[in-house]
């Protein structure tokens, strides 16, 4: 957050503040080793694919950005993706709830299921959801009568993409919401408020930036998922095809260059929507963070 | 707006919460629910407000039935402990609250609002702060805050939790002085829950002394503490010295002593408590004509206008408490280890109820 970023700026150029006393010291080696470390695991690979990058010229790199199939996919991924993410921020939302809100036996059951799809290769998870959303599967039978198919549609990315994003939201509100002092509720009611403007003007406003947290974990995650989509996906070109299939199709036709290009593009604008979320994030803290003085 | 409440009974599992209350709070009174911890007094509010509801008996607001009604249509104001502030709104917002969630039928114009917030603010002497948020306020600014976000929505009563319980001793006694007057004022009836037997005093027409989910007493201020209807309320209300013995024609039998008491002509050789407050417990440097135990000075407090001294008596080494004035006590000048006299006066007994 933006605050944590000045109090660095801070350290780092006003030698008075470097100096204060610290209970815990050694900011110099703990530094050096944050930056180091984040060079080897993230830095330095993704630096890399620019670098291979820039063995095509704009031209090349251009038409293979771009070429329609490619493109679909691009849609198909990001669309997907956020649309899992925003299921995921309504649905993890009622279920951190529930858990916070209520007791009920098998409980903690329930709790440890969310991280399920944590746990699981995703390749079995994949595998297990295109068993049961398939057109002869428990849940894909039920649904066959009424023309809706599931897997091996741009439907069930978003199926597996929701699937593998569901912890993210549950585990990132469920603090939050376990801080939330139910007495803010009493005194909305007691001033006349109804239940969705209580919602509406004092819950959802103190989980909000942990709702859009939980929104972007989930929706970064979905972006780089591969194993779970591509069992469940069918991947035909141009309509269920996802990004990270099509830069793995490259590699194992030996187009590192093109591959790379692609997983620049995909990074890029990754990266932009984070950060639009994260800026999203800071506005809305920005009139908590005045609070917190 | 007049209370009545009618033979409440709440139980959480097993635990009896509230045994079969029966109050009236009449218009305009400010009256205290006062006991310990766990005695119920909370319950109570909650239920009044509709925060939490009755198992048995109704609730009546000026004689209508309420028990039914949700809390939003009860038309109280609430005021809890912790405040409870909308903290990502700033203080203007938080008292606008109750006239923004309005139907839009009876919700004021905009600039009606800004009308009202601002007289509550200035009422509670915080306008300045209308543009901050709750935390950066301190405790007894925020307190005054969740006030004027009650009296906003113009409640028929008022209810406050425990409202000082969270502030620091100097605070509490500014803005203890302060409800009262503002009671005084705005003549809306409270009730306010708490624990701290001076606050209820000072402050309350009316105190209602609970214990165990049971109202032990319900008198105003002097009453209540001149006199008490229980042992319980004896002990609660202030300091007390307690002694165990027999009652026996009129007069109070402790160990050797044998005392005046009111009443009591009929009653034959029954055990009881006696309670005697520390101002009544006269010390001496000779024995008078009156009965007196002997006891020698343990440890003297002279902070304050009052001198607390804690005695041993000889004979069975139990404690008993004194309180002298200054003067009384520059007249004794008594020292750490003396052997005095120690004379009990107006002395309560309540006899032993075999249980």
């Amino acid at each position: 957050m933006a605050p944590d970023y000045r109090t660095l700026m801070h350290l780092l150029t006003d030698e008075k503040m470097a100096k204060r006393h610290h209970v815990l010291p050694g900011f110099n080696l703990s530094l050096g080793y944050t930056i180091l470390y984040l060079s080897l695991i993230v830095l330095i690979p993704l630096g890399a694919a620019f670098l291979k990058t820039t063995e095509l010229s704009f031209a090349e790199f251009w038409t293979t950005v771009t070429a329609p199939r490619v493109l679909a996919s691009y849609k198909l991924t990001f669309g997907a993706s956020l649309i899992g993410a925003f299921i995921n921020a309504i649905f993890g939302l009622l279920t951190a709830w529930v858990l916070v809100r209520y007791t009920f036996p098998g409980k903690r059951l329930v709790d440890a299921l969310v991280d399920l799809p944590f746990a699981l290769p995703t390749a079995v998870a994949g595998i297990a959801l295109t068993a049961i959303y398939a057109g002869n599967g428990w849940i894909g039978s039920l649904l066959e009568p009424y023309g809706i198919k599931v897997a091996f549609t741009p439907l069930g990315v978003v199926v597996a993409l929701t699937f593998i994003g569901l912890p993210f939201v549950v585990r990132t509100v469920q603090p939050v919401l376990e801080d939330l002092e139910a007495e803010t509720e009493e005194a909305a009611a007691s001033l006349g408020a109804n239940r969705w403007q209580t919602f509406r003007k004092v819950i959802l406003p103190a989980i909000w930036p942990a709702l859009l947290t939980g929104f972007a974990l989930a929706f970064a995650r979905a972006v780089g998922e591969y194993g779970s989509v591509i069992f469940i996906a069918g991947n035909m070109p141009m309509v269920s095809e996802i990004t990270p299939l099509i830069i793995i199709t490259k590699l194992e036709q030996y187009d590192y260059t093109g591959a790379t290009a692609i997983a620049v593009v995909m990074l890029v604008i990754s990266f932009i929507l984070l950060l639009a979320i994260n800026g999203l994030q800071w506005w809305s803290s920005q009139r908590n963070a005045k609070s917190a003085e | 707006m007049s209370i009545a409440i009618r033979n409440i009974h709440k139980r959480f599992g097993k635990f009896h919460a509230l045994n079969n209350i029966n109050l009236d709070v009449p218009t305009g009174e400010l009256v205290a629910l006062l006991g310990p911890s766990g005695c119920g007094k909370t319950t109570l509010l909650r239920i009044i407000a509709g925060l939490e509801a009755a198992d048995e008996g109704s609730i009546l607001f000026h004689g209508s039935d309420a028990t039914s009604r949700d809390v939003r249509e009860r038309e109280v104001g609430f005021v809890f402990q912790h405040y409870a502030l909308f903290r990502h709104m700033t203080v203007f917002e938080n008292v606008a609250f109750g006239l923004r969630v309005r139907p839009r039928k009876t919700r004021p114009s905009e600039a009606e609002i800004h009308r009202r917030v601002h007289a509550l603010l200035e009422l509670v002497q915080l306008d300045w702060l209308a543009g901050r948020y709750p935390p950066q306020l301190s405790g007894g600014q925020r307190q005054r805050i969740a006030l004027a976000r009650a009296l906003a929505v113009e409640p028929k009563v008022l209810l406050l939790d425990e409202p000082f319980g969270a502030l620091d001793a100097k605070v509490r006694k500014d803005l203890r002085r302060w409800l009262r007057r503002l009671h005084d004022e705005l003549h809306i009836t409270s009730v306010f829950v708490t624990h701290d037997q001076e606050e209820a005093l000072e402050v309350a027409d009316r105190i209602v002394v609970m214990n165990q989910g049971n109202i032990e007493q319900i008198g105003s201020p002097q009453e209540v503490y001149d006199k008490p209807a229980s042992p319980f309320v004896y002990k609660f209300l202030g300091n007390v010295n307690q002694f165990h013995g027999r009652v026996h024609a009129g007069k109070a039998h402790i160990d050797t002593l044998a005392l005046d008491i009111d009443g009591h002509h009929e009653t034959d050789n029954t055990p009881a408590h006696a309670f005697v407050r520390p101002h009544d417990i006269e010390v001496l440097r000779e024995r008078g004509t009156q009965p007196a135990f002997s006891a020698v000075v343990n440890y003297i407090n002279a902070i304050g206008p009052l001198v607390r001294i804690e005695l041993q008596r000889q004979d069975n080494q139990s404690i008993v408490e004194a309180e002298l004035t200054r003067e009384r006590f520059r007249e004794l000048a008594l020292q750490q280890g003396e052997a005095v006299y120690i004379q009990p006066r107006n002395v309560r007994v309540f006899l032993d109820v075999p249980n």
